[in-house]
Protein backbone atom coordinates (compact mmCIF):
# COMPACT_ATOMS: atom_id res chain seq x y z
CA UNK A 1 0.00 0.00 0.00
CA UNK A 2 1.17 3.31 -0.73
CA UNK A 3 1.78 5.70 2.10
CA UNK A 4 -0.58 8.55 0.59
CA UNK A 5 -3.15 5.83 1.14
CA UNK A 6 -2.63 4.86 4.01
CA UNK A 7 -2.33 8.55 5.03
CA UNK A 8 -6.05 9.02 3.92
CA UNK A 9 -7.26 5.95 5.54
CA UNK A 10 -6.50 7.65 8.94
CA UNK A 11 -7.78 10.40 8.08
CA UNK A 12 -10.89 8.41 7.22
CA UNK A 13 -10.77 6.87 10.49
CA UNK A 14 -10.37 9.53 12.64
CA UNK A 15 -12.77 11.68 11.06
CA UNK A 16 -15.12 8.58 11.33
CA UNK A 17 -14.35 8.66 15.05
CA UNK A 18 -14.74 12.38 15.69
CA UNK A 19 -18.35 11.91 13.79
CA UNK A 20 -19.79 9.44 16.04
CA UNK A 21 -18.17 10.92 19.48
CA UNK A 22 -20.26 9.00 21.85
CA UNK A 23 -20.42 5.61 20.31
CA UNK A 24 -16.47 5.99 20.12
CA UNK A 25 -16.78 6.97 24.20
CA UNK A 26 -18.96 4.17 24.64
CA UNK A 27 -17.24 1.65 22.50
CA UNK A 28 -13.72 3.21 24.41
CA UNK A 29 -15.17 2.77 27.80
CA UNK A 30 -16.43 -0.62 27.42
CA UNK A 31 -13.19 -1.58 26.58
CA UNK A 32 -11.65 0.13 29.41
CA UNK A 33 -14.31 -1.74 31.92
CA UNK A 34 -13.24 -4.85 30.44
CA UNK A 35 -9.57 -4.45 30.10
CA UNK A 36 -9.50 -3.03 34.11
CA UNK A 37 -11.15 -6.19 35.28
CA UNK A 38 -8.68 -8.09 32.87
CA UNK A 39 -5.49 -6.95 34.23
CA UNK A 40 -6.81 -7.28 37.55
CA UNK A 41 -7.98 -10.48 37.46
CA UNK A 42 -4.75 -11.65 35.71
CA UNK A 43 -2.36 -9.65 38.15
CA UNK A 44 -4.29 -11.13 41.09
CA UNK A 45 -4.42 -14.96 39.29
CA UNK A 46 -0.36 -14.72 38.75
CA UNK A 47 -0.04 -13.88 42.13
CA UNK A 48 -1.57 -16.76 43.40
CA UNK A 49 0.22 -19.19 41.19
CA UNK A 50 3.56 -16.97 42.90
CA UNK A 51 2.55 -17.71 45.72
CA UNK A 52 1.14 -21.70 45.26
CA UNK A 53 4.66 -22.53 43.40
CA UNK A 54 6.27 -21.07 46.53
CA UNK A 55 5.16 -22.77 49.46
CA UNK A 56 5.24 -25.50 46.97
CA UNK A 57 8.90 -25.54 46.88
CA UNK A 58 8.88 -25.44 50.53
CA UNK A 59 6.94 -28.83 51.11
CA UNK A 60 9.19 -31.74 52.49
CA UNK A 61 9.22 -34.46 54.95
CA UNK A 62 10.37 -34.59 58.24
CA UNK A 63 11.05 -38.09 59.07
CA UNK A 64 12.38 -38.27 62.88
CA UNK A 65 14.87 -41.01 63.69
CA UNK A 66 14.26 -43.10 66.63
CA UNK A 67 16.25 -41.59 69.75
CA UNK A 68 18.05 -45.57 70.33
CA UNK A 69 19.54 -45.13 66.83
CA UNK A 70 22.86 -45.10 66.62
CA UNK A 71 24.62 -42.00 65.01
CA UNK A 72 27.15 -44.09 63.01
CA UNK A 73 24.26 -45.55 61.18
CA UNK A 74 22.61 -42.62 59.60
CA UNK A 75 24.32 -42.46 56.79
CA UNK A 76 23.80 -45.24 55.83
CA UNK A 77 19.82 -44.64 56.20
CA UNK A 78 20.01 -41.68 54.73
CA UNK A 79 21.34 -43.88 51.50
CA UNK A 80 18.36 -46.29 51.71
CA UNK A 81 16.26 -43.02 52.08
CA UNK A 82 17.79 -41.67 48.48
CA UNK A 83 17.37 -44.77 46.99
CA UNK A 84 13.18 -44.64 47.01
CA UNK A 85 11.39 -43.95 44.00
CA UNK A 86 10.35 -40.28 43.41
CA UNK A 87 12.85 -39.22 46.32
CA UNK A 88 14.72 -35.99 44.99
CA UNK A 89 16.99 -34.87 48.18
CA UNK A 90 17.62 -36.28 51.54
CA UNK A 91 19.08 -34.01 53.89
CA UNK A 92 19.89 -34.60 57.29
CA UNK A 93 19.41 -32.51 60.04
CA UNK A 94 20.64 -32.43 63.49
CA UNK A 95 18.18 -31.99 66.71
CA UNK A 96 20.42 -29.14 67.54
CA UNK A 97 19.89 -27.76 64.32
CA UNK A 98 16.33 -28.33 64.35
CA UNK A 99 16.27 -26.31 67.22
CA UNK A 100 17.69 -23.56 66.54
CA UNK A 101 15.62 -23.33 63.26
CA UNK A 102 12.95 -23.09 65.63
CA UNK A 103 13.76 -20.62 67.20
CA UNK A 104 14.98 -18.71 64.74
CA UNK A 105 11.33 -18.82 63.31
CA UNK A 106 9.47 -17.96 65.83
CA UNK A 107 11.34 -14.48 65.86
CA UNK A 108 11.63 -12.70 69.07
CA UNK A 109 9.33 -14.77 70.84
CA UNK A 110 11.67 -18.02 70.26
CA UNK A 111 14.15 -16.76 72.85
CA UNK A 112 11.98 -17.78 75.68
CA UNK A 113 12.55 -21.58 73.93
CA UNK A 114 16.60 -21.14 74.01
CA UNK A 115 16.33 -22.70 77.77
CA UNK A 116 15.70 -25.86 75.73
CA UNK A 117 19.44 -26.42 74.39
CA UNK A 118 20.52 -27.86 77.36
CA UNK A 119 17.76 -30.82 77.38
CA UNK A 120 16.56 -30.87 73.41
CA UNK A 121 12.84 -32.52 73.47
CA UNK A 122 13.65 -32.60 69.40
CA UNK A 123 14.77 -35.41 67.94
CA UNK A 124 17.35 -35.90 64.86
CA UNK A 125 15.67 -35.69 61.48
CA UNK A 126 16.17 -36.14 57.52
CA UNK A 127 14.46 -33.69 55.82
CA UNK A 128 13.27 -35.22 52.03
CA UNK A 129 11.97 -33.47 49.48
CA UNK A 130 10.09 -35.32 46.14
CA UNK A 131 10.31 -34.88 42.98
CA UNK A 132 7.03 -33.36 42.68
CA UNK A 133 5.39 -31.72 45.26
CA UNK A 134 1.79 -34.44 44.41
CA UNK A 135 4.09 -37.32 45.29
CA UNK A 136 4.75 -36.23 48.96
CA UNK A 137 1.86 -38.38 50.58
CA UNK A 138 3.07 -41.39 48.94
CA UNK A 139 6.80 -40.80 49.80
CA UNK A 140 5.83 -40.24 53.30
CA UNK A 141 3.95 -43.57 53.72
CA UNK A 142 6.95 -45.38 52.32
CA UNK A 143 9.24 -43.43 54.51
CA UNK A 144 7.18 -44.56 57.52
CA UNK A 145 7.79 -48.28 57.17
CA UNK A 146 11.11 -47.65 58.00
CA UNK A 147 12.27 -48.72 61.14
CA UNK A 148 14.63 -46.06 62.14
CA UNK A 149 12.00 -43.54 61.40
CA UNK A 150 9.92 -42.56 64.32
CA UNK A 151 7.72 -40.24 63.16
CA UNK A 152 7.21 -38.71 59.61
CA UNK A 153 5.61 -35.22 59.51
CA UNK A 154 4.70 -33.31 56.17
CA UNK A 155 2.43 -30.57 55.07
CA UNK A 156 0.19 -32.02 52.94
CA UNK A 157 -3.23 -30.35 52.26
CA UNK A 158 -1.99 -26.77 52.14
CA UNK A 159 -0.82 -26.88 49.31
CA UNK A 160 -4.05 -28.90 47.28
CA UNK A 161 -6.28 -26.22 49.08
CA UNK A 162 -4.01 -23.38 47.89
CA UNK A 163 -4.55 -24.88 44.31
CA UNK A 164 -8.16 -25.39 44.40
CA UNK A 165 -8.73 -21.88 45.23
CA UNK A 166 -6.57 -20.85 42.96
CA UNK A 167 -8.71 -23.33 40.23
CA UNK A 168 -11.65 -21.67 41.41
CA UNK A 169 -10.36 -18.28 41.26
CA UNK A 170 -9.09 -18.70 37.15
CA UNK A 171 -12.36 -20.52 36.26
CA UNK A 172 -14.66 -17.66 37.65
CA UNK A 173 -11.89 -15.17 35.96
CA UNK A 174 -12.37 -16.77 32.74
CA UNK A 175 -16.17 -16.65 33.01
CA UNK A 176 -16.05 -13.26 33.82
CA UNK A 177 -13.32 -11.69 31.42
CA UNK A 178 -15.00 -13.59 28.22
CA UNK A 179 -18.48 -11.99 29.09
CA UNK A 180 -16.82 -8.85 29.28
CA UNK A 181 -14.75 -9.37 25.92
CA UNK A 182 -17.88 -10.13 24.55
CA UNK A 183 -19.39 -7.31 25.41
CA UNK A 184 -16.90 -4.92 24.72
CA UNK A 185 -16.73 -6.50 21.44
CA UNK A 186 -20.35 -6.07 20.57
CA UNK A 187 -20.28 -2.31 21.41
CA UNK A 188 -17.58 -2.18 18.89
CA UNK A 189 -19.03 -3.55 16.33
CA UNK A 190 -22.14 -1.61 16.68
CA UNK A 191 -20.17 1.19 17.17
CA UNK A 192 -18.57 0.65 13.38
CA UNK A 193 -21.39 -0.19 12.00
CA UNK A 194 -23.40 3.11 12.79
CA UNK A 195 -20.49 4.64 11.24
CA UNK A 196 -20.69 2.32 8.19
CA UNK A 197 -24.74 2.94 8.22
CA UNK A 198 -23.55 7.16 7.70
CA UNK A 199 -20.94 5.99 5.40
CA UNK A 200 -23.44 3.40 3.59
CA UNK A 201 -23.40 5.42 0.22
CA UNK A 202 -19.66 6.34 -0.12
CA UNK A 203 -18.68 2.40 0.03
CA UNK A 204 -21.52 1.81 -2.65
CA UNK A 205 -20.00 4.45 -4.90
CA UNK A 206 -16.31 3.11 -4.00
CA UNK A 207 -17.27 -0.39 -4.88
CA UNK A 208 -18.91 0.86 -8.35
CA UNK A 209 -15.80 2.92 -8.97
CA UNK A 210 -13.75 -0.27 -8.40
CA UNK A 211 -12.75 0.27 -5.43
CA UNK A 212 -11.36 -3.20 -3.58
CA UNK A 213 -12.48 -4.67 -0.54
CA UNK A 214 -9.47 -4.38 0.87
CA UNK A 215 -9.65 -0.57 0.43
CA UNK A 216 -12.48 -0.08 1.99
CA UNK A 217 -12.10 -2.29 4.99
CA UNK A 218 -8.66 -0.03 5.99
CA UNK A 219 -10.39 2.61 7.40
CA UNK A 220 -12.94 0.57 9.42
CA UNK A 221 -9.81 -1.74 10.53
CA UNK A 222 -8.35 1.25 11.82
CA UNK A 223 -10.79 2.79 13.54
CA UNK A 224 -11.57 -0.57 15.27
CA UNK A 225 -7.80 -1.01 16.37
CA UNK A 226 -7.63 2.70 17.65
CA UNK A 227 -10.67 2.20 19.80
CA UNK A 228 -9.61 -1.01 21.71
CA UNK A 229 -5.57 0.45 21.91
CA UNK A 230 -7.16 3.79 23.06
CA UNK A 231 -9.81 1.51 25.86
CA UNK A 232 -6.26 -0.08 27.24
CA UNK A 233 -4.69 3.06 28.48
CA UNK A 234 -6.57 3.62 31.44
CA UNK A 235 -6.38 -0.10 32.89
CA UNK A 236 -2.77 -0.06 31.77
CA UNK A 237 -2.27 3.06 34.13
CA UNK A 238 -4.73 1.64 36.90
CA UNK A 239 -3.09 -1.68 37.34
CA UNK A 240 0.85 0.02 36.77
CA UNK A 241 -0.09 2.63 39.54
CA UNK A 242 -2.10 -0.07 41.92
CA UNK A 243 -0.02 -2.86 41.62
CA UNK A 244 3.27 -0.86 42.62
CA UNK A 245 1.36 0.73 45.83
CA UNK A 246 -0.22 -2.75 46.71
CA UNK A 247 3.77 -4.22 46.03
CA UNK A 248 5.64 -1.82 48.53
CA UNK A 249 2.76 -2.17 51.60
CA UNK A 250 2.81 -5.97 50.96
CA UNK A 251 7.00 -6.12 50.80
CA UNK A 252 7.15 -3.72 54.05
CA UNK A 253 4.51 -5.51 55.83
CA UNK A 254 4.68 -8.82 55.23
CA UNK A 255 6.96 -9.85 52.95
CA UNK A 256 9.92 -11.13 55.47
CA UNK A 257 7.46 -13.21 56.84
CA UNK A 258 5.94 -15.44 54.18
CA UNK A 259 4.19 -13.97 50.89
CA UNK A 260 6.17 -12.47 48.58
CA UNK A 261 4.37 -11.29 44.98
CA UNK A 262 5.56 -10.78 41.80
CA UNK A 263 8.38 -8.38 41.13
CA UNK A 264 6.74 -5.34 39.49
CA UNK A 265 8.95 -5.73 36.69
CA UNK A 266 8.41 -7.66 34.52
CA UNK A 267 4.77 -7.90 35.17
CA UNK A 268 3.38 -4.64 34.22
CA UNK A 269 5.25 -4.28 31.01
CA UNK A 270 3.67 -7.71 29.72
CA UNK A 271 0.35 -6.92 31.38
CA UNK A 272 0.57 -3.36 29.65
CA UNK A 273 1.73 -5.30 26.27
CA UNK A 274 -0.98 -7.96 26.29
CA UNK A 275 -3.66 -5.14 27.56
CA UNK A 276 -2.76 -3.73 23.99
CA UNK A 277 -3.08 -6.70 22.27
CA UNK A 278 -6.60 -7.57 23.33
CA UNK A 279 -7.89 -3.83 23.04
CA UNK A 280 -6.37 -4.33 19.41
CA UNK A 281 -8.01 -7.73 19.08
CA UNK A 282 -11.16 -6.95 19.96
CA UNK A 283 -11.62 -3.72 18.02
CA UNK A 284 -9.97 -5.13 14.80
CA UNK A 285 -12.93 -8.06 15.54
CA UNK A 286 -15.45 -6.13 16.49
CA UNK A 287 -15.13 -3.99 13.15
CA UNK A 288 -14.11 -6.42 10.54
CA UNK A 289 -17.38 -8.58 11.88
CA UNK A 290 -19.84 -5.37 10.75
CA UNK A 291 -17.82 -4.41 7.70
CA UNK A 292 -18.23 -7.73 6.10
CA UNK A 293 -21.67 -7.60 5.39
CA UNK A 294 -21.71 -4.22 3.60
CA UNK A 295 -19.24 -5.02 1.39
CA UNK A 296 -21.33 -7.10 -0.58
CA UNK A 297 -22.65 -4.76 -3.27
CA UNK B 1 -17.16 -5.60 -26.62
CA UNK B 2 -20.19 -6.63 -25.17
CA UNK B 3 -21.53 -10.36 -25.61
CA UNK B 4 -24.50 -11.73 -23.88
CA UNK B 5 -25.20 -15.26 -24.57
CA UNK B 6 -28.31 -16.99 -23.57
CA UNK B 7 -28.69 -15.45 -20.00
CA UNK B 8 -31.40 -16.23 -17.59
CA UNK B 9 -31.58 -14.48 -14.12
CA UNK B 10 -34.31 -15.50 -11.45
CA UNK B 11 -34.08 -13.84 -8.41
CA UNK B 12 -34.35 -16.00 -4.86
CA UNK B 13 -37.67 -14.98 -4.44
CA UNK B 14 -38.67 -16.63 -7.49
CA UNK B 15 -39.08 -13.34 -10.10
CA UNK B 16 -37.58 -14.46 -13.56
CA UNK B 17 -36.06 -11.26 -14.61
CA UNK B 18 -34.03 -12.59 -17.60
CA UNK B 19 -35.63 -15.47 -19.41
CA UNK B 20 -32.68 -15.87 -22.26
CA UNK B 21 -30.88 -12.69 -23.58
CA UNK B 22 -28.62 -13.00 -26.82
CA UNK B 23 -27.00 -9.55 -27.47
CA UNK B 24 -23.84 -7.94 -29.40
CA UNK B 25 -22.68 -4.98 -28.76
CA UNK B 26 -19.63 -3.42 -30.76
CA UNK B 27 -16.70 -0.87 -29.47
CA UNK B 28 -17.97 2.43 -30.08
CA UNK B 29 -21.61 1.81 -30.57
CA UNK B 30 -24.83 3.83 -29.01
CA UNK B 31 -27.55 1.48 -27.52
CA UNK B 32 -31.04 2.42 -25.62
CA UNK B 33 -32.36 -0.29 -23.91
CA UNK B 34 -36.00 0.40 -23.22
CA UNK B 35 -39.11 -1.68 -22.44
CA UNK B 36 -42.14 -1.06 -19.64
CA UNK B 37 -41.30 -1.02 -16.24
CA UNK B 38 -40.89 -4.65 -14.66
CA UNK B 39 -39.82 -6.30 -18.01
CA UNK B 40 -35.67 -6.66 -17.10
CA UNK B 41 -34.48 -3.47 -18.00
CA UNK B 42 -32.81 -2.65 -14.18
CA UNK B 43 -32.09 -6.48 -14.42
CA UNK B 44 -29.97 -6.26 -17.30
CA UNK B 45 -28.12 -3.33 -16.62
CA UNK B 46 -26.88 -4.61 -13.14
CA UNK B 47 -25.25 -7.86 -15.03
CA UNK B 48 -23.92 -5.93 -17.06
CA UNK B 49 -21.71 -3.74 -14.14
CA UNK B 50 -22.26 -7.48 -12.18
CA UNK B 51 -24.18 -5.67 -9.12
CA UNK B 52 -26.30 -8.72 -10.20
CA UNK B 53 -24.77 -12.32 -11.14
CA UNK B 54 -26.66 -14.50 -13.52
CA UNK B 55 -28.31 -17.67 -12.44
CA UNK B 56 -27.34 -19.20 -16.52
CA UNK B 57 -25.13 -18.07 -19.25
CA UNK B 58 -22.29 -16.06 -20.26
CA UNK B 59 -21.83 -12.23 -20.45
CA UNK B 60 -18.34 -10.76 -21.72
CA UNK B 61 -17.38 -7.39 -21.56
CA UNK B 62 -13.65 -6.20 -22.39
CA UNK B 63 -12.63 -9.71 -22.36
CA UNK B 64 -13.91 -11.12 -18.74
CA UNK B 65 -16.66 -13.27 -18.55
CA UNK B 66 -18.68 -11.61 -15.94
CA UNK B 67 -20.70 -14.53 -14.97
CA UNK B 68 -17.66 -16.68 -14.04
CA UNK B 69 -15.17 -13.38 -12.62
CA UNK B 70 -14.53 -14.17 -9.04
CA UNK B 71 -15.50 -11.83 -6.38
CA UNK B 72 -12.16 -10.34 -5.86
CA UNK B 73 -12.11 -9.79 -9.44
CA UNK B 74 -15.14 -7.27 -9.71
CA UNK B 75 -13.15 -3.92 -8.40
CA UNK B 76 -10.94 -4.87 -11.50
CA UNK B 77 -14.05 -5.40 -14.32
CA UNK B 78 -15.58 -1.94 -12.63
CA UNK B 79 -12.73 -0.22 -13.50
CA UNK B 80 -13.13 -0.53 -17.12
CA UNK B 81 -16.53 0.85 -16.90
CA UNK B 82 -18.24 3.93 -15.86
CA UNK B 83 -21.62 3.58 -14.30
CA UNK B 84 -24.28 6.76 -14.11
CA UNK B 85 -27.17 6.66 -11.99
CA UNK B 86 -30.90 8.00 -11.99
CA UNK B 87 -30.36 9.46 -8.97
CA UNK B 88 -26.52 10.47 -9.55
CA UNK B 89 -25.15 9.36 -6.16
CA UNK B 90 -22.72 11.48 -5.29
CA UNK B 91 -21.21 12.88 -1.99
CA UNK B 92 -22.56 15.34 -0.19
CA UNK B 93 -20.00 16.50 1.62
CA UNK B 94 -16.95 16.61 -0.94
CA UNK B 95 -16.83 19.08 -3.70
CA UNK B 96 -17.83 18.58 -7.48
CA UNK B 97 -13.79 18.42 -7.92
CA UNK B 98 -13.50 15.83 -4.98
CA UNK B 99 -16.66 14.32 -6.01
CA UNK B 100 -15.23 13.46 -9.44
CA UNK B 101 -11.32 12.86 -7.69
CA UNK B 102 -12.79 10.20 -5.79
CA UNK B 103 -13.12 7.75 -8.46
CA UNK B 104 -9.41 7.97 -8.77
CA UNK B 105 -8.35 8.22 -5.46
CA UNK B 106 -9.59 4.42 -4.30
CA UNK B 107 -8.00 3.18 -7.36
CA UNK B 108 -5.06 4.50 -5.85
CA UNK B 109 -3.86 7.02 -8.89
CA UNK B 110 -1.35 9.53 -8.73
CA UNK B 111 -2.33 12.89 -7.34
CA UNK B 112 -0.75 14.53 -10.17
CA UNK B 113 -2.57 12.12 -12.70
CA UNK B 114 -5.80 12.92 -10.46
CA UNK B 115 -5.90 16.88 -11.02
CA UNK B 116 -5.02 15.97 -14.73
CA UNK B 117 -8.11 13.85 -15.33
CA UNK B 118 -10.09 15.44 -13.02
CA UNK B 119 -10.07 19.21 -15.05
CA UNK B 120 -10.22 17.31 -17.88
CA UNK B 121 -13.47 15.77 -17.60
CA UNK B 122 -14.99 19.00 -15.59
CA UNK B 123 -13.57 20.55 -18.89
CA UNK B 124 -15.63 18.12 -21.02
CA UNK B 125 -18.94 18.59 -18.68
CA UNK B 126 -18.54 22.11 -18.65
CA UNK B 127 -18.36 22.51 -14.82
CA UNK B 128 -14.54 23.43 -14.22
CA UNK B 129 -15.92 27.07 -12.61
CA UNK B 130 -17.98 24.66 -10.03
CA UNK B 131 -15.69 22.61 -9.11
CA UNK B 132 -15.19 24.17 -5.59
CA UNK B 133 -18.92 23.87 -5.06
CA UNK B 134 -21.01 21.29 -3.30
CA UNK B 135 -23.88 18.90 -4.99
CA UNK B 136 -26.60 20.52 -3.11
CA UNK B 137 -25.42 24.01 -4.79
CA UNK B 138 -26.26 22.50 -7.75
CA UNK B 139 -29.21 21.92 -10.64
CA UNK B 140 -30.25 18.28 -10.94
CA UNK B 141 -28.68 18.55 -14.30
CA UNK B 142 -25.28 19.48 -13.24
CA UNK B 143 -25.24 17.22 -10.72
CA UNK B 144 -25.75 14.51 -13.51
CA UNK B 145 -23.27 16.19 -15.33
CA UNK B 146 -20.75 15.39 -12.21
CA UNK B 147 -21.54 11.85 -11.67
CA UNK B 148 -21.00 11.55 -15.78
CA UNK B 149 -17.95 13.13 -15.33
CA UNK B 150 -17.08 10.85 -12.70
CA UNK B 151 -18.03 7.69 -14.69
CA UNK B 152 -15.60 8.72 -17.56
CA UNK B 153 -12.90 10.35 -15.46
CA UNK B 154 -10.75 6.83 -15.70
CA UNK B 155 -11.15 6.38 -19.40
CA UNK B 156 -13.35 3.41 -19.53
CA UNK B 157 -14.31 1.57 -22.87
CA UNK B 158 -17.25 1.23 -22.15
CA UNK B 159 -20.26 3.42 -20.16
CA UNK B 160 -23.62 2.07 -18.34
CA UNK B 161 -26.39 4.68 -17.61
CA UNK B 162 -29.38 3.71 -15.77
CA UNK B 163 -31.95 5.97 -16.33
CA UNK B 164 -29.49 8.91 -16.79
CA UNK B 165 -32.09 11.57 -17.39
CA UNK B 166 -34.82 10.17 -15.19
CA UNK B 167 -35.36 13.04 -12.67
CA UNK B 168 -34.16 15.67 -15.09
CA UNK B 169 -36.56 18.11 -16.98
CA UNK B 170 -37.14 17.55 -20.56
CA UNK B 171 -34.63 20.98 -21.45
CA UNK B 172 -31.65 19.32 -19.41
CA UNK B 173 -32.13 16.14 -20.17
CA UNK B 174 -31.05 17.21 -23.73
CA UNK B 175 -27.97 19.14 -22.30
CA UNK B 176 -27.11 15.62 -20.48
CA UNK B 177 -27.87 13.76 -24.01
CA UNK B 178 -25.75 16.27 -26.09
CA UNK B 179 -22.77 14.77 -23.38
CA UNK B 180 -23.39 11.53 -23.87
CA UNK B 181 -22.86 11.98 -27.46
CA UNK B 182 -19.76 13.64 -27.55
CA UNK B 183 -18.66 10.90 -25.10
CA UNK B 184 -20.05 8.10 -27.85
CA UNK B 185 -18.21 10.38 -30.38
CA UNK B 186 -14.76 9.73 -28.96
CA UNK B 187 -15.42 5.92 -29.15
CA UNK B 188 -16.69 5.14 -25.66
CA UNK B 189 -20.08 2.54 -26.21
CA UNK B 190 -22.57 4.12 -24.35
CA UNK B 191 -25.41 1.41 -23.13
CA UNK B 192 -28.37 3.63 -22.04
CA UNK B 193 -31.69 2.24 -19.93
CA UNK B 194 -34.37 5.30 -20.58
CA UNK B 195 -38.38 5.80 -20.83
CA UNK B 196 -37.57 9.29 -22.72
CA UNK B 197 -39.39 8.56 -25.83
CA UNK B 198 -38.81 12.04 -27.05
CA UNK B 199 -34.78 11.34 -27.18
CA UNK B 200 -35.12 8.18 -28.30
CA UNK B 201 -37.45 9.18 -31.42
CA UNK B 202 -35.12 12.06 -31.90
CA UNK B 203 -31.46 11.02 -31.73
CA UNK B 204 -31.48 8.01 -33.44
CA UNK B 205 -29.55 4.71 -32.74
CA UNK B 206 -29.99 1.11 -31.83
CA UNK B 207 -32.62 0.16 -29.73
CA UNK B 208 -32.84 -3.01 -28.08
CA UNK B 209 -36.71 -3.37 -26.02
CA UNK B 210 -37.03 -5.75 -23.70
CA UNK B 211 -40.50 -7.32 -22.55
CA UNK B 212 -40.78 -10.41 -20.05
CA UNK B 213 -37.19 -10.94 -20.14
CA UNK B 214 -36.17 -11.20 -23.72
CA UNK B 215 -35.40 -8.74 -26.36
CA UNK B 216 -38.56 -8.66 -28.15
CA UNK B 217 -36.54 -5.84 -30.87
CA UNK B 218 -33.39 -5.02 -31.69
CA UNK B 219 -33.07 -2.02 -34.27
CA UNK B 220 -30.35 -0.16 -35.53
CA UNK B 221 -32.16 2.61 -36.02
CA UNK B 222 -34.96 2.20 -33.84
CA UNK B 223 -37.77 4.43 -32.28
CA UNK B 224 -39.54 4.07 -28.77
CA UNK B 225 -41.70 2.25 -30.11
CA UNK B 226 -44.10 2.66 -26.80
CA UNK B 227 -47.04 5.18 -25.47
CA UNK B 228 -45.50 6.41 -22.05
Amino acid sequence: MKIRTLKRHLVEAFKSMGRNGWMSFASISAVTVTLLLVSVFLAILLNINYIASQIEDDVQIRAYIERTEKQENYAAYQKELEKLDKVKTVEYQSKEKGLDELIKSLGDEGEAFSSLKNENPLRDAFIIYTEKPQDTAAVAKEVDKFKFVNKVEYGKGTVEKLFKVTDVARNVGIVLVLGLVFTAMFLISNTIKLTIVTRRREIEIMKLVGATNGFIRWPFFIEGFALGVAGAFLPILVIAVGYQAIFDIVNQKLGTVFIELLPVTPLIPQLALLMLLIGGVIGVWGSLTSVRKFLKI
Amino acid sequence: MIEMVDVWKTYPNGVMALNGIDVYIDKGEFVYVVGPSGAGKSTFIKCMYREEKPTQGSIIINGTNLAKVKERQIPKVRRKMGVIFQDFKLLPRLTVYENVAFALEVIEESPKVIRERVMEVLDLVKLKNKARMFPDELSGGEQQRVSIARSIVNHPPVVIADEPTGNLDPETAWEIMDIFKEINARGTTVVMATHNKEIVNTITKRVIAIEGGRIVRDEAKGDYGYED
